[in-house]
């Protein structure tokens, strides 16, 4: 299981795990060293991995990955609620439903490939958020969404101790899973999952993935039964989902619809996309950009700008303060909306193809830059 | 050996392939013995490519079947019919042309290991040796082997079609079907690809052959077929084709 990753592959595992480890002191001084903005890095870092081993590597664009996140954070809850606030479980539920529900989607969506699959994939998902708010309100609790309740059976937990006041925490072995603790194990999650997805870049399975993205036809006059590669593909990038989900329920317990929603779909896809797809770093890094811009854009207000252009004249100040006022706050969607044109327009490999012409300008590398967007993170020494 | 040689490796029952209501292939009856050279010949448009395309499950036939080692194909998809021994090379190259000329390699040896699917997320590809190794003592017989790490897409167009036929090649396929293999090639390479052709015929694979260069036919095959609008109107030896007024009117006629 462990053997045979190349040593600069380990380099590169010891070093993620590093910068992630340490990033509640490196990133204080942007105003991000707070677990609560940390931990949606390592969430949504997951889940923006896990959709571009789908996206990434076969080419099969999803956009209905969210659905998987709100089965992950249903199956969590629901594993407070009647089991253990203990967070092991609820990780493994969220993974579990996931896949099987990435099963049953898979198996139908993947009959069709291009547009076609995109449009099964978010019909499937819209149905999902619709059923969740209608029909399924004994399972989703429907607008208000799933929460702790002192009702609530825990029969794990209760076995073994008598409830305390109030609504219990969530916790893993008796530490908390609030504050920094709760950030740590995001932390570990995403590490593991690195590990997982560089093995699957390097494997067989990745290699025969990417054939398909490249040249279905071929792979299946070449002996490959494209099918059940696609739908296992689809299947881990839904766990990964799935994942990512648990891990929202585990530092905050409760699940709505919402999550579920079309946004939500194509905000991986956005993240994913600014990154770099296809890249092994990337899908992380456009995260981490897309979840830090929504947090410091989104609290500028009026006031703050109106303070940022005290020194203009009164009328000049109106205008800026109008002007920017709308990528700011509420409108920072327009910010986001207008970053991403320019990096599809401009730098189609995302993030990844950036930080590869910046270090081609300067000298270090003759990679072949954007032909391969894997070589720029992932083999520094090939 | 001699009874082998008498083995049909391919049979093609007297298919007949409709589209609306142009009939493609009428009746076509073709034997493949194992271990040479069938070339089909023919106008353009007389269905040779139809024919391929129904051996590799492509194309269903309208009626008749195809046979191959025993086995008839009708229900069978184009993977399956690939693990069991046919590989094509196509009129325009069918390759990964975002992978590097080794993957392109590669991939179909993990076919012929690994069957049709097998998930091995968590091997290595570096821990892969012996596939590599094939696939370079491959590159290195169609003298590909020092553009090894080159994206396959940045090949020239004769390269391309010698690296397809490469990875038809590592599959050690008990049937190859060759789609006009030099068309559109210069002639230093279409020489090349004669001498590769001719090497692996000493092997023994058997193989299908579908040119309009009759130097490329006439210094490989075994056996000619002539099509024309559908049907097989001779076929035989080099010599008896070369001679045959049939084809000298259907066909040669209008290269002379």
């Amino acid at each position: 299981m462990f053997g045979n990753l190349s040593r600069n592959d380990w380099l590169l595992v010891l070093g993620f795990a590093i910068v992630v480890l340490v990033s509640p002191w490196t990133l204080t001084p942007f105003g991000a060293g707070y677990p609560a903005l940390l931990q949606k890095f390592c969430i949504f870092g997951i889940f923006a991995m896990g959709f571009n081993i789908l996206f990434g590597l076969t080419g099969y664009l999803s956009f209905g990955h969210a659905a998987f996140l709100g089965v992950g954070s249903y199956a969590a809850v629901w594993s407070f609620k009647l089991f253990t606030m203990n967070v092991i479980p609820a990780v493994i539920f969220g993974v579990l439903f996931a896949g099987i529900f990435a099963v049953v989607i898979g198996f139908v969506s993947l009959r069709r490939s291009g547009i076609y699959f995109s449009i099964l994939t978010l019909a499937f998902a819209q149905m999902s958020y619709n059923l969740a708010y209608s029909v399924l309100t004994p399972i989703t609790n429907g607008e208000t969404g799933l929460q702790l309740t002192l009702q609530d059976p825990r029969i794990i937990d209760n076995a073994f101790i008598t409830p305390g006041e109030g609504l219990p925490q969530t916790d893993l072995f008796g530490i908390p899973m609030n504050g920094y603790p709760g950030f740590y194990f995001c932390a570990v999650a995403l590490i593991i999952c690195f590990f997982l997805t560089l093995r699957i870049f390097r494997s067989p399975f990745g290699m025969m993935l990417r054939a398909i993205k490249s040249n279905q036809n071929r792979m299946r006059y070449t002996g490959f039964n494209t099918r059940p590669y696609l739908l296992t593909a689809f299947i881990i990038s839904g766990m990964y989902a799935g994942l990512a989900g648990s891990l929202m329920a585990v530092t905050d317990p409760l699940a709505g619809a919402e999550r579920m929603q079309w946004t939500a779909s194509g905000e991986v896809v956005l993240m994913t996309i600014l990154g770099g797809v296809g890249t092994l770093i990337g899908p992380i890094l456009g995260a981490g950009v897309i979840k830090y811009f929504e947090n410091i854009f989104s609290s500028f207000n009026d006031r703050i700008l109106e303070q940022l252009f005290s020194f203009l004249p009164d009328a000049a100040r109106e205008v800026a303060v109008w002007f920017t006022g709308l990528f700011v706050g509420e409108g920072w969607h327009l910010t986001l909306g207008v970053v991403f044109m320019l990096i599809v327009i401009f730098l189609p490999g995302g993030i990844m193809e950036g930080l590869q012409r910046i270090y081609n300008r300067l000298g270090g590398g003759s990679g072949p830059g954007a032909g391969a967007p894997d070589t720029a993170a992932a083999q520094p020494a090939e | 050996m001699t009874t082998a040689s008498e083995n049909i490796v391919l049979h093609v029952a007297d298919v007949s392939k409709s589209f609306g209501g142009l009939k493609a292939l009428s009746d076509v009856d073709l034997q493949v013995r194992e271990g040479t050279v069938h070339a089909i010949i023919g106008p353009n448009g007389a269905g040779k490519s139809t024919l391929l395309n129904v051996c590799i499950g492509r194309l269903k036939p309208t009626t008749g079947h195809v046979v191959f080692n025993g086995q008839t194909l009708d229900q069978h998809q184009p993977h399956e019919i690939n693990q069991l021994g046919v590989s094509r090379v196509f009129q325009t190259p069918e390759i990964f042309a975002d992978l590097t000329l080794l993957d392109n390699v590669m991939i179909p040896a993990f076919a012929k290991r690994d069957g049709a699917y097998r998930f091995n997320a968590m091997a290595a590809l570096s821990g892969q040796a012996d596939i590599r190794t094939e696939a370079e003592e491959v590159l290195q017989d169609i003298g590909l082997l020092e553009k090894s790490n080159q994206i396959a897409g940045s090949l020239s167009r004769g390269d391309k079609r010698r690296l397809e036929m490469a990875m038809c090649l590592i599959q050690k396929p008990k049937l190859l079907l060759l789609d006009e293999p030099t068309a559109g090639m210069a002639r230093h390479d279409t020489n090349m690809t004669i001498e590769l052709l001719k090497r692996i015929k000493k092997r023994g694979m058997t193989k299908v052959i579908i040119e309009h260069d009759m130097h490329v036919v006439f210094s490989l095959a075994d056996r000619i077929s002539v099509l024309a609008q559908g049907r097989i109107i001779a076929e035989g030896t080099p010599e008896e084709v070369r001679n045959s007024p049939k084809v000298k009117e259907a066909y040669l006629g209008e290269a002379h």
